[in-house]
């Protein structure tokens, strides 16, 4: 208790040299809390938006099929059973066809994703429903991203060739009836929606889908032969995998700012032992042992960081509630980095990130304090009371 | 040890390594302090003034021979203990003062006695019969650096003092000061030594102090050469 009162004292004294110390402790600390709490925010939302518009609760795929192999697709598709169609029919599930295909906007060639999915599904966010509206011909949406790279727009045909089942080269006009914004690139980037119905009678695949999502509540136990059940640990295995690497990446950040205010910290330890010698004589001379003048100096290295987090506090609370709320926006054209990003990204701090943060910097301050002062435990008292250096 | 001292030292050597070879700084110095006590230990630079307290003190150890303060002795003590004896019944006061500087002299009394452990409200009135003693009372929220060098010096003899210690060391306390002030600080000291009783041991050549001494210890080369009591 007397370390902690003299501490405070001495640090209180020291002016300048400890505000600035504190200062950027405080605001290292409200960065890192900021930026894992972007990060946090950013999992959540990536999370999130992927089961709402992609995977729903879980999906089923036939056999064979591998999305990042587009030549399964030839043979990825399979009639559906009647227990799947008594589970759309529910709207427990939402089959979806995919098959490749080109289209040629501006007279260039694009690769796309035909997709085929039933206009009527509530099993994820798409906004199929746009596909019920009267048109003429096939209507079609896409993400915002793909009509910024098409360059196409609301109302404008486009021209679609892929190949039947047969292998067979066919080509139609398609109607974009409307785009949406969505931050999953699987399904937004080189992907038209169209009705299943229609997919089915381009390709000659009647009753077939290659894939069906299912409903978030909904979960399937059954069994079928030629179908795989690929559940939320199989689905966001790549996901979490980027979510782990973006928080290694942002525990390096993270570091290079905590070893900078840690030197700072280290350095006025260190400056203070130098000056301080004939004052560590005198504490000695008065009766405190050289474990309490280390434990003096210790505390007062790590009272820093309590200052800081006292100070930090300060603006950090009302700043991060400020930023959690009202979102952070991204720049332009991070949604073409090709994973999913919101325009705004909400930071999300728990009670765990702040306080384990804190107790970080407090535990690394004080171990960083405590380093340079094992170096009175070394001192001759009888040379330190003259202020020899030692 | 005789009855009723307070610091005892036997056949005292003391040597310091010095360029391979050792430097003798005490030489079998033999003595004792009672209750009480103003006595100096006078004598050149280098003749082991110094040493021969820091030891009494228990800030240094002796080489060989044995040292009792307070009845205990100094060379089986372990740091702890050391410093325990430092704490408790012991006072220094140095040529340089050696106040702590972010303090002020409220602060700078009051400390021994937070090691103490003194509740505030005692703390409080010790601390302020203790600059009354040295004549310091408005004073009490200077910082070091706003006094003179005889404030100063008062300042620390009132820290020495405050804990109302057995036995205070003194090291050329009047070498930084001028004879007004040497004076008007060697009468306080004695004061305090008739009304509380605590034993004082100087280290000085500084004859304003040493006209004020009971008891002249003369060191030369380590050893003690003269031993009057006035």
């Amino acid at each position: 208790m007397t370390a902690i009162k003299l501490a405070i004292r001495n640090l209180i004294s020291a002016g300048l040299r400890t505000w600035l110390n504190v200062s950027i402790l405080a605001l290292i600390l409200i960065l890192i809390i900021w930026q894992y709490g972007v990060i946090n925010g950013w999992n959540r939302m990536a999370l999130r938006d992927m089961i709402d518009w992609e995977i729903g609760g879980g999906e089923i795929w036939t056999e064979g099929f591998d999305p990042y192999d587009p030549f399964t697709l030839e043979d990825a598709h399979r009639i559906l059973p009647t227990s799947f169609n008594r589970e759309i029919e529910k709207g427990n599930m939402a089959p979806v066809l995919i098959t490749q295909a080109s289209i040629y906007p501006q007279g260039r060639v694009m690769s796309i994703l035909l997709k085929g999915i039933d206009p009527s599904q509530r099993v994820i966010e798409l906004p199929t429903g746009k596909l019920l509206e009267g048109h003429e011909g096939i209507p079609a949406i896409i993400g915002a991203g793909m009509a910024r790279d098409a360059r196409l727009n609301t109302g404008d045909n486009i021209t679609v060739r892929w190949r039947d089942v047969d292998g067979t080269f066919d080509a139609t006009e398609v109607n974009i009836v409307g785009t949406y914004r969505c931050n999953v690139p699987a399904v937004d980037n080189g992907q038209i929606w169209i009705p299943i119905e229609n997919l089915r009678k381009m390709t000659q695949m009647p009753g077939e889908a290659t894939l069906l999502i299912t409903h978030q509540d909904y979960t399937w136990t059954g069994e079928e032969t030629g179908w795989v059940l690929k559940d939320h640990d199989y689905l966001l295995k790549d996901i979490r995998e980027i979510i782990r690497v973006k928080k290694v990446g942002g525990s390096i950040f993270y570091i290079i700012l905590m070893l900078l205010a840690l030197l700072a910290v280290f350095d006025t330890q260190v400056l203070s032992i130098f000056r301080r010698q004939k004052e560590i004589g005198t504490y000695l001379a008065m009766g405190m042992t050289r474990g309490q003048v280390v434990g003096l100096f210790t505390v007062e290295g790590a009272m820093h960081s309590i200052l800081a987090v006292i100070l930090g506090a300060i603006p950090g609370i009302p700043v991060l509630i400020l930023l959690a709320r009202k979102g952070f926006a991204l720049p332009e054209g991070s949604s073409s980095l090709g994973v999913a990003m919101a325009e705004k990204i909400y930071p999300v701090y728990s009670a765990g990130l702040v306080i384990s943060v804190m107790l970080i910097v407090v535990i690394t301050t004080t171990i960083v304090s405590y380093l340079p002062s094992r170096k009175i435990s070394r001192m001759n008292p009888t040379e330190a009371i003259k202020g020899k250096l030692q | 040890m005789q009855n009723g001292a307070i610091v005892a030292v036997e056949n005292l050597v003391k040597r310091y390594p010095m360029g391979g070879k050792h430097f003798t700084a005490l030489n079998g110095i033999s003595l004792s302090f009672g209750t009480g006590e103003f006595a100096g230990i006078v004598g050149p630079s280098g003749s082991g003034k110094t040493t021969l307290l820091n030891i009494i003190g228990s800030l240094d150890s002796p080489s060989e021979g044995s040292a009792t303060v307070i009845g205990q002795s100094i060379t089986s003590l372990s740091q702890k203990e050391a410093a325990l004896l430092r704490k408790k019944y012991l006072g220094f006061i140095f040529q340089t003062f050696n106040l702590l500087p972010v303090y002020t002299v409220y602060e700078n009394v009051e400390f021994p006695l937070l090691l103490l452990g003194m509740s505030a409200g005692d703390r409080k009135k010790a601390v302020l019969d203790a600059l009354e003693w040295v004549g310091l009372t408005d004073k009490i929220s200077s910082r070091p650096a706003q006094l003179s060098g005889g404030e100063c010096q008062r300042v620390a003899i009132a820290r020495a003092m405050v804990k109302k210690p057995r036995l205070v060391l003194a090291d050329e306390p009047t070498a930084n000061l001028d004879a007004a002030n040497s004076h008007h600080i060697l009468k306080t000291l004695l004061k305090l030594n008739e009304d509380l009783q605590t034993t004082f041991i100087f280290a000085t050549h500084d004859d304003k102090v040493i006209q004020y001494l009971k008891r002249k210890i003369t060191l030369e080369d380590g050893k003690v050469v003269k031993d009057v009591t006035v």
